[in-house]
């Protein structure tokens, strides 16, 4: 049998491909062949992704990684400038996480619950003067955690139009090269010239605390300020807009969500579960040969994650392809798992938390303005979801 | 039941505190596990257990 290739197309826009879902109910693991010609491995099944990455073995430094599809993931391969600490290994790691999981708490989430529910007031607010149909993602899914992180970071909302813009190229898989390095050139510039500012006029948020703290030089500054910036826009927004059009088209579950305050916490792990909209990865690759399950993944090899694949699992999420937001879905990866697990992961949670129910209340009769066929997904970005999502009400 | 935590190894993620809050909690500055009950309670060892399980780097464990 030939060696699997990525990405997998899928056949329906909620479900992982066909394709993967086949492999991982004949294996947990899979020979792959990379973009560049290295044979590494595709994994599908839960328990081998978990230990993955929660092993000492495996780095996610790009100097050492492969890219399995051309593109965003081989640009990767060059010079990671400072401060990406996604992109480093314990104990390098380490010192940046710790400087920065203090801001990222459960209690300190919670203490921003008022203002995100204002925020979110505010774009409802804003819905219901314009009347229906808009596109929500650009009426509400995306300016709600635009806000939030701009806020949090002090990154003044006014700049969000070029950083957004330059954003939206960097995830997209058919940017050529020249481009994304360009994009990626123009938002640290940003991001160094505002750090710059801040050194002088130090204000009561997340960057100046980081300045103040004196551990990080300016280049560092600029790597983990991007880091932020770009994973407080891309996540949270497009799992309210693909969420959204999930619940839509899953009418039972949108009144459960909406009518049921008790449903509302457990139903985000859920459609975190569902729609896994980290679909192209994480990538790890072994420094040391490993055995997994059985499997010796050999020192040099490149180990992408399937993640939806994982995430519907039937040994570890019985009846796994439903979506239903009573299951008991924690443990789902989509935040990942290990040392890099997602580090605004309580805030993405906050923010749905409080949106989804606020959408579905304030607009009873929400529905879709178009067919569901006709919602435009995100299968050409790193992040999934929708790039639009027009709805009425 | 009795549990440890490493705060060297953990990496803040708040999967304990999220979990089982009256068993966790985080530091103020940097975030790492914080035990509250390091014997818990008999109807938190629920909770307790399945944060253990949760926990993304292995910062807490049942002795």
């Amino acid at each position: 049998m030939s060696d699997v290739t990525f990405p997998i197309a899928r056949q329906r826009p909620l479900d992982p491909p066909d394709e993967a879902t086949e492999l991982r109910q004949r294996a947990a693991m899979h020979r792959m062949t990379y973009a560049d010609g290295h044979r590494g491995w595709l994994v599908t099944g839960y328990s081998a992704a978990r230990a993955i990455l929660a092993h000492p073995h495996f780095s996610n430094r790009a100097e050492v990684s492969h890219p399995p599809i051309p593109g965003r993931f081989e640009r990767l391969r060059t010079k990671t400038p400072p401060g990406f600490f996604i992109r480093a290994d314990a104990p390098e790691h380490t010192r940046y996480r710790k400087l920065l999981t203090g801001q990222f708490t459960v209690r300190r989430m919670k203490a921003l619950e008022p203002r995100i529910e204002e925020i979110t007031n505010a774009c409802l607010d804003d819905m219901a003067a314009a009347g229906g149909p808009v596109d929500l993602v650009q009426a509400f899914a995306l300016p709600i955690p635009s806000l939030v992180i701009c806020e949090l970071l002090g990154v003044p909302y006014a700049d969000r139009e070029q950083f957004q813009e330059d954003t939206k190229l960097l995830v997209n898989l058919e940017t050529k090269a020249e481009e994304s390095i360009a994009a990626l050139g123009r938002s640290m510039a940003y991001l160094a010239g505002l750090i710059k500012r801040k050194r002088e006029e130090p204000a009561d948020d997340l960057l100046s605390g980081l300045i103040e703290g004196g551990e990080l030089d300016d280049e560092e500054l600029t790597g983990v300020g991007f880091l932020l910036l770009v994973a407080g826009h891309e996540t949270t927004a497009n799992m309210l807009g693909l969420g959204t059009y999930a619940l839509l088209t899953n009418p039972d579950q949108l009144a459960a969500m909406r009518d049921d305050p008790s449903v509302v916490d457990n139903g985000v792990e859920e459609l975190l579960r569902y729609l896994t909209i980290v679909h192209l990865g994480p990538v790890r690759t072994a420094l040391e040969d490993v055995e997994i399950e059985g499997t010796t993944i050999r020192a040099g090899e490149s180990a992408t994650i399937h993640l939806p694949s994982v995430n519907r699992d039937a040994e570890r999420f019985p009846g796994g392809d439903r979506l239903d937001l009573a299951r008991p879905a924690t443990g789902h990866m989509t935040f990942g798992h290990g040392i890099h697990q997602c580090l605004g992961q309580q805030l993405a949670r906050t923010e749905m938390r409080i949106a989804y129910p606020a959408l579905l209340r304030r607009f009873p009769g929400l529905r879709l303005a178009v067919t569901p066929e006709e919602v435009p997904m995100r299968s050409d970005m790193s992040i999934y979801g929708v790039h639009r999502l027009p709805v009425t009400w | 039941m009795e549990i440890k935590a490493d705060t060297t190894v953990c990496i803040g993620a708040g999967m304990c505190a999220l979990t089982a809050p009256q068993v966790f909690d985080q530091s103020e500055d940097e975030g790492t596990v914080v035990l509250l009950q390091k014997v818990p309670s008999q109807e938190l060892e629920e909770a307790a257990r399945r944060a253990v399980t949760l926990c993304p780097s292995g910062a807490i464990s049942i002795v």
